[in-house]
């Protein structure tokens, strides 16, 4: 653990000028990841900017007919809003069934997208890891890989991202407002996070000195046919093996619109849009999703620990569609 | 004045570490401390207000044994900085009782014999009393649910489980909740 010093922001400009002025400078909001990677030697803040005062805990609609969520809102704020828990239950399922009530009381919305891999070598300074320490090696790719990533990996990292929350945003087709020096830009969800290739310690697209400002939902939340399916070890407080967020537009039984997000598969929450657009038109039936599985599925790769997931995946895709079609079925305790 | 000084026990500090004035109301009484930026709230609760009831169990945010209530949410206090929380109003086991009288979930877990080596029991039981303010939990499924941040190692959840459902009932009844 290093000491670092602190500086508290009351407005945007003035927290990313506090950033700037330090290279190893880190922002914190409810600090539930900041402060525990900084205590396990992985995190070396100089300075922990502190943003919670920051005018950013709105939940607001957009002229768009969509919800504009700031990013100093709580996890437990989020999904408690009545808007979200009416107009979009997907991210506030998906919020409910990561981590525990006591985290979801400070955990930011923002800070839920810049959240850290739990890849056990990561997490462990002992070791070697590719994405704390460039070049190092990934002792995951023969060692203990139960929970990393089937798609989308790469021979230097084959950790996934931890959030139930992202997995719901993509699939939502949500869009992220970042602001910086160099001014502010809208970021399409799917953009955001980065597949590991060869420089795995970068996590996001998100710039240097850039700040998270606020989440964007599209008008279309899926509020009538939606599920959140995470499979785990134990029946809560534990990240995901596998979930699926799914958002269906049915007419009768034919799929209108289907999106989906895969996550604790990759390093960023898993969409394929082509294998969605092969579904427009399909009556549901357990055929199609099957092969809308397989598709999604055909480059997959598993490991020791972990290649029992590509069925799994494919079967939790099954329960998604199963479920989204009931429309009704609440998933509390799974 | 004699402003009491929170110093880590990280290492000998320089004289020239940052230090950070705050204030926090305490079961109903204002401290103020100067802290070094990394303090936690738990280590300031336990090392210097010397409230030892909040217990450092993980210092990792997975077994809730540190659970606190701040500004009337419970969160895990190994996890927060003091400085950030600056300003805040904290509830800590010690401070649910009125005098004598123990607070219904307390008297719950007693009567329902909800632990057994006691260790995690001040972070269950300020869990348990921050959840039913919450105002989420409505069934037992519920209640593990919700109270999933807190680990036994004992495995005493049947009898916690039925204190705190107890304990919900009786402030339905009009009890202090």
């Amino acid at each position: 653990m290093n000491r670092f010093s602190y500086a508290r922001a009351s407005e945007v400009p003035q927290a990313i000028e506090q950033h700037r002025a330090n290279a190893a400078a880190a922002f914190i909001a409810g600090g539930t990841n900041l402060v525990d990677l900084w205590r396990e030697n992985v995190a070396h803040p100089e300075v922990v900017v502190d943003i919670n005062r920051l005018p950013l805990k709105q939940i607001e609609p957009t002229a768009a007919g969509g919800l504009k969520i700031g990013a100093l809102v709580t996890n437990s704020a989020a999904a408690y809003d009545a808007t979200i828990a009416a107009r979009y239950p997907l991210l506030a399922k998906a919020i409910l069934a990561g981590a525990s009530p006591q985290i979801r009381n400070v955990a930011s919305v923002g800070g839920n997208l810049l959240q850290r891999t739990r890849c056990v070598y990561f997490y462990d300074a002992g070791t070697r890891c590719n994405k704390r320490e460039p070049g190092t090696g990934c002792p995951a790719l023969e060692g203990v890989n139960r929970m990393h990533a089937i798609l989308g990996a790469s021979e230097h990292c084959i950790a996934v991202h931890p959030s139930d929350m992202c997995v719901a945003l993509a699939a939502l087709d949500a869009t992220v407002h970042v602001t910086g020096p160099d001014g502010s830009r809208i970021v399409p969800f799917s953009d955001f996070h980065r597949l590991p290739g060869d420089t795995p310690h970068i996590d996001t697209n998100l710039r240097a000195d850039e700040l998270i400002i606020a989440v964007e939902l599209p008008k279309q939340g899926f509020a009538e046919h939606h599920a959140y399916v995470k499979v785990r070890d134990r029946a809560s407080y534990a990240f995901a093996l596998v979930s699926v967020a799914l958002g269906l537009e049915l007419d009768g039984d034919i799929i209108v619109n289907a999106q989906c997000a895969l996550g604790g598969v990759a390093h960023k929450p898993w969409r394929d849009v082509d294998a969605e657009a092969s579904l427009r038109g399909k009556t549901l039936n357990a055929d199609t999703v099957r092969e809308f599985a397989t598709g999604l599925l055909r480059e997959a790769r598993g490991r020791r620990g972990n290649a029992f997931k590509i069925e799994l995946t494919a079967r939790a895709i099954e329960r998604a569609f199963v479920m989204a079609r009931q429309g009704s079925f609440e998933e509390s305790a799974s | 004045m004699n402003t009491p000084t929170a110093e880590t026990a990280l290492d000998v500090a320089p004289s020239d570490v940052q230090r950070l004035p705050v204030s926090f109301d305490i079961n109903g009484r204002k401290h103020q401390f100067e802290v070094e930026a990394w303090i936690s709230l738990l280590d300031l609760l336990r090392e210097h207000c010397h409230l030892s009831g909040t217990k450092k169990g993980c210092d990792h945010g997975q077994c809730g044994a540190c659970t606190a209530i701040v500004d009337g949410q419970r969160i895990n206090t190994c996890l927060a900085l003091a400085v950030v929380h600056d300003g805040a109003s904290i509830t800590t086991i010690e401070g649910l009782a009125k005098g004598e009288e123990l607070h219904p979930v307390q008297q719950a877990f007693i009567d329902h014999d909800a632990f057994q080596c006691g260790y995690c029991t001040p972070g269950q039981i300020c869990s348990a009393v921050a959840m039913l303010e919450e105002g989420h939990a409505k069934t037992a499924d519920d209640v593990r649910e919700l109270m999933s941040g807190n680990l036994c190692r004992c495995g005493a959840y049947t009898n916690i489980v039925a204190a705190i459902l107890d304990a919900a009932d009786l402030a339905d009844k009009g009890a202090r909740p």
